[in-house]
Parts: structure tokens; C-alpha cells; sequence
């Protein structure tokens, strides 16, 4: 009795924590030390349900960390920036495989009620979801498997057809909890099967979110186990990730002008017809780029998911900071759904060694965007695309978007003329100030620094 | 009674959580999610009580699966944040 309630109060000290290492996440200043109190309330936290009645075997206990700790910390050291987005994916699948299984082994427990056995069913459930949900997000992110949309014909009516079976199994199973029950597998496989669904209709520009929303999965998953396992500490932990992740999901919705149902329901714009585009492409040469450079005293870079893949994040700070020297004020404006997750471009470029106070919003650029001499737009496109401001055809229309076709010239980088993600038109390249500079990012981008 | 406390405690932890995160900039979004991924490796709490079990059936095993996955969440989640967050630096250089 002691030591449950010892354990208890620990685990309050771990809920305050958690607690404080959020709250320092809010500047970029104090937010390691945050995530330095967040890892000391999780030690904590374990130590204290290490102490919990009825632990009698620590072996596999002990082989079960040590397997886990290996991997983690050779994925968290390994791992390259441009690929936090799948690594952050396969965290999101195996915090929903923990919950899956704590769910599944609680069903061995004797004297399971009615309530408990619906929450272990929701844990199975949900961590199932999370976990095919996110190796299939994986597999988009790393291309291992196509990275477009897959839509089928009659797909809504076999989602509908097995989340009856879903609503059907689990009451099934919550009635007679025992896992040598048939309808356990059925709710197990359906889980599982469900995820897999859920997120092979979104393509890639909408990745952002499916990853949000994978995150907040896993935080409900806990969640859920905590209620199936009568822990309170799962309980607050996994509700603030569930807050976390469909906070984020609601911002990249917003960022492209759609409700969470359109990004998970349909795939990108088949409907609307947009525009053609016509008119001519001025294509600049790196050192007439360096000429229009050279003059400007204020210039902003706008990256999207191509520097990423150009890996040319390094070069664009160097050139920042030529530009710097040279007297002008730099700045990189960065869209909320640039890149694949939420957060990419400031990580990429923090890797580079930008300093934090560079990077804006959107919506603190746009205001001051007709002062900007020059904007760099590298690998972005749709969020550049003033379709979303001009043309109510466009699939695109009313996303908010960085107005760069507005200061008074703009660079675009760009492989070829091929259009987004979203296989729109972007009449930008066709505007009066807009220069193409053609080529890998990367190598345009040395190709000017060598001409200063 | 349990029911009511246990949901007592989720409804507050959600408003807390809503609160917490709304005020943490767009630059550290790609920090907060796999901080929060780190997070749910709370669950490593949970799957103890299975996997210490003294008898030797299936649960067990779940539960030593479970306590690997979870791991991988809580080790991966906060070295990974750690050093992405490391290179967060300010003008002035000092981090």
C-alpha cells in the first residue's frame, strides 16, 4: 500500500514536469533545457512504475529496454535532418505498437468489467491505427512505396464496411473480454487493416498532416492503455500528446485552406478544373542573378520541400551570409506546410546554423513583402502559387500562401518547369519579376556564390 | 468512482495540453513532435506490469514487446529532439 502511493506521488512530481518541459518549449532559447525536464519527469515516471505491485521478473523487463534503447539510440543518432520527417513516423508507429500490445496483455488480466474491457479494446484499436497508419506514412515518405495518392473506386464503402465490423467485433469482444476469443483477432486484424486505408488515399504535399494527426493517435493510444491499466500517468501523458498532435493537424489544415475531412477523405484536386497558365519563362543566368544580388538590401529565401531533397540548405546559408556582409538584411520566410512535416524547413535550416531570429512566419512576412528586394524561392511552389490568391478555379484557391510574386523580384529555383505536388499551374514563373534560375538548387546556388 | 477520476484527470490534462502547445512557435514544431513522440513512450509504464508478471503465459512477452517499442519511443524521442534542438542557435550564439 506504501509503495502504491509512493509511487503515485512520484508520479505527480513526473505530471509537474512534463508540464514545465512543455512550457519551455515555447521559446527556442529555453526549449532543450524543456526537453531536459521532460526526459528527467519520464525517468521518473518509469522508476516509479518499476515499483508497481505484482512486478516480479525484471529479466525481460531488463531485455526489453535494453533491445528498445539500442535502437532508439541508433535512430536518434543516424538519423539525418532531411529525414525527420520518416523518423518521426516509425517513433509515431511504435508508440501505437506499445500501446497495441499493453492493451493485448491486459486482456489476460482476471476479472475484466465491461468499461475496462472497452478501453482495452479502444488501446487495440487505436494503436493498431497508429501503428499500420505510420509504417504506411513511412513507406510514402522514404518513397519505398508510391508517395501519390491511391484512391479506388468503392474505397469508402469498404472503410465504412469495416468500421461496422469494427463497431460489431469490439462489442463482441467487450462482452466476453478473453483473448483466445475469435472476436479479438477479428478486432485485432480490422485495426490493423483500418490504418493501412486510412492513409493510402493522401498524397504527398498532405503528409504533413496525416503525420500530425499519426502523433496525436499515439498520444490517445496511451491514453486509452492508461484507462485500460488504470494508471493515471499514461492518462496525463498521453493526453498531452493527443492535444499536441491535433493542434499541429489543425494548423496544417489551415496552412492549406482545408477541413481535416477533405485532406483524409479525398485525394488532392481532381475535381477543379484551374486555369492554364500561358506566357514566358525569363530564365537568369547566376551571374546575372549575382548582379541583381549585389544591389539588393533586402532579401528573403522562401525554402519548401527541394531544399530539402537538393540537400542545399548549407549553400543557401553561406549565400545568406555573403548577402549579410554585403549589407543586406536577410530573412527566411517559411510556410507551415513547407516540407513534409510541421517544422521541417526551421530544422533543416537551424542545421545550417541560421540563427532562429531569421526565420519568420508567413504572416509576419507578407505585410513587409513589397520592401523585399529579392525572394529566393527554392524547391517551393504551391505555397508560393498566387492561384491561391487569384484564381477561384484553382484547386489550390484560398490557401494562404507567401506573397513573393509581390516583392520586387523573385528568384525561382527550380529543376524544370513541372508543376507542384498538387499538379497545379503556378502563374508565378510566368510573372513580369520573376526570374528562373534552372538547375539543382544546390549547384545554382554555388554557382552565384562563386561569382562574389 | 475510478471511471469519474481517471476521466477527471484526462479532460483537465487535454485543456492543459491545449493550452501548453498553442504557444509553442511554428520554428520548433518538428522539435515538439518528436518530444511529444518521446512522451507517449509513457506507456513503457504500463507494459512493466505485464511484462513482470511471474507466470510464463503469452502476456508476458506482450508485455516485454511492449516495453521495447515504448523504449525505442522514450531513448529515440529525447536524444533525437536533444539534437535538433542543439542546433537552434541565436544571433548572438549563445544557444
Amino acid at each position: 500500500m506504501d509503495i502504491h502511493i509512493l509511487a503515485n506521488l512520484a508520479y505527480i512530481v513526473s505530471a509537474a514536469l512534463f508540464i514545465f518541459g512543455l512550457k519551455q518549449l515555447g521559446s527556442p532559447a529555453t526549449a532543450r533545457r524543456g526537453n531536459l525536464l521532460s526526459s528527467l519527469a519520464m525517468l521518473i515516471a518509469v522508476v516509479a512504475g518499476l515499483t508497481a505491485e505484482g512486478i516480479v521478473d525484471f529479466k525481460l523487463i531488463g531485455l526489453g529496454m535494453l533491445i528498445g534503447t539500442i535502437i532508439g539510440a541508433l535512430a536518434a543518432r543516424l538519423v539525418s535532418m532531411t529525414s525527420m520527417p520518416e523518423m518521426v513516423a516509425l517513433f509515431n508507429g511504435s508508440g501505437g505498437a506499445a500501446s497495441l500490445l499493453v492493451g493485448w496483455a491486459a486482456l489476460y488480466g482476471a476479472d475484466i468489467s465491461v468499461f475496462a474491457a472497452f478501453t482495452i479494446i479502444l488501446a487495440i484499436l487505436i494503436g493498431g491505427i497508429t501503428f499500420t497508419g505510420s509504417l504506411v506514412a513511412y513507406g510514402k515518405l522514404s518513397e519505398i512505396v508510391g508517395s501519390g495518392a491511391f484512391v479506388f473506386s468503392g474505397q469508402r464503402i469498404v472503410n465504412s464496411l469495416i468500421l461496422i465490423g469494427l463497431v460489431y467485433s469490439g462489442y463482441m469482444l467487450a462482452m466476453d473480454p478473453n483473448p483466445e476469443s475469435v472476436w479479438f483477432w477479428v478486432v485485432l486484424g480490422l485495426s490493423l487493416l483500418l490504418g493501412i486505408m486510412a492513409v493510402i488515399p493522401i498524397g504527398g504535399a498532405d503528409m504533413p498532416v496525416v503525420i500530425s494527426l499519426l502523433n496525436s493517435y499515439s498520444g490517445i493510444a496511451a491514453c486509452a492503455a492508461g484507462f485500460a491499466i488504470n494508471n493515471n500517468i499514461l492518462i496525463v501523458a498521453g493526453a498531452l500528446v493527443g492535444a499536441s498532435g491535433i493542434i499541429l493537424t489543425n494548423i496544417m489544415c489551415k496552412a492549406m485552406n482545408r477541413s481535416l475531412a477533405n485532406v483524409l477523405f479525398s485525394g488532392f484536386g481532381a475535381v477543379k478544373q484551374a486555369k492554364a497558365v500561358e506566357g514566358e519563362v525569363k530564365p537568369i543566368s547566376p551571374q546575372d542573378a549575382y548582379y541583381i544580388l549585389e544591389a539588393a538590401s533586402n532579401v528573403c529565401f522562401v525554402p519548401g520541400y527541394g531544399m530539402a531533397v537538393a540537400q542545399a540548405q548549407h549553400v543557401v546559408k553561406e549565400l545568406g551570409e555573403l548577402l549579410e556582409k554585403n549589407g543586406a538584411e536577410v530573412s527566411y520566410a517559411i510556410h507551415p506546410v513547407a516540407g513534409r512535416m510541421p517544422g521541417h524547413m526551421n530544422v533543416l535550416l537551424a542545421e545550417a546554423d541560421v540563427p532562429y531570429e531569421q526565420l519568420v512566419e508567413m504572416d509576419e512576412i507578407n505585410p513587409r513583402i513589397e520592401n523585399v528586394d529579392v525572394a529566393i524561392v527554392i524547391g517551393a511552389n504551391d505555397v508560393v502559387n498566387p492561384s491561391a490568391r487569384e484564381d477561384e478555379g484553382s484547386p489550390i484557391y484560398g490557401m494562404p500562401i507567401i506573397n513573393v510574386d509581390q516583392a520586387r523580384t523573385v528568384f525561382v529555383l527550380k529543376r524544370s518547369m513541372a508543376s507542384g505536388f498538387s499538379g497545379v499551374d503556378n502563374p508565378l514563373f510566368f510573372g513580369e519579376n520573376t526570374r528562373m534560375l534552372f538547375g539543382d538548387a544546390k549547384e545554382s546556388i554555388s554557382a552565384v556564390i562563386t561569382e562574389f | 468512482m475510478e471511471i469519474v477520476f481517471l476521466t477527471f484527470i484526462l479532460v483537465l490534462s487535454i485543456f492543459l495540453g491545449f493550452e501548453l502547445i498553442s504557444k509553442v512557435p511554428a520554428t520548433l514544431h518538428t522539435p515538439l513532435m518528436s518530444g511529444a513522440n518521446a512522451i507517449s513512450g509513457i506507456t513503457l509504464a504500463g507494459a512493466f506490469l505485464s511484462a513482470g508478471l511471474v507466470d510464463d503465459g503469452l502476456a508476458k512477452y506482450l508485455g516485454t514487446a511492449a516495453v521495447a517499442f515504448a523504449t525505442i519511443n522514450v531513448v529515440g524521442g529525447y536524444l533525437v529532439t536533444d539534437r535538433m534542438l542543439a542546433m537552434f542557435k541565436s544571433k548572438k550564439g549563445s544557444a
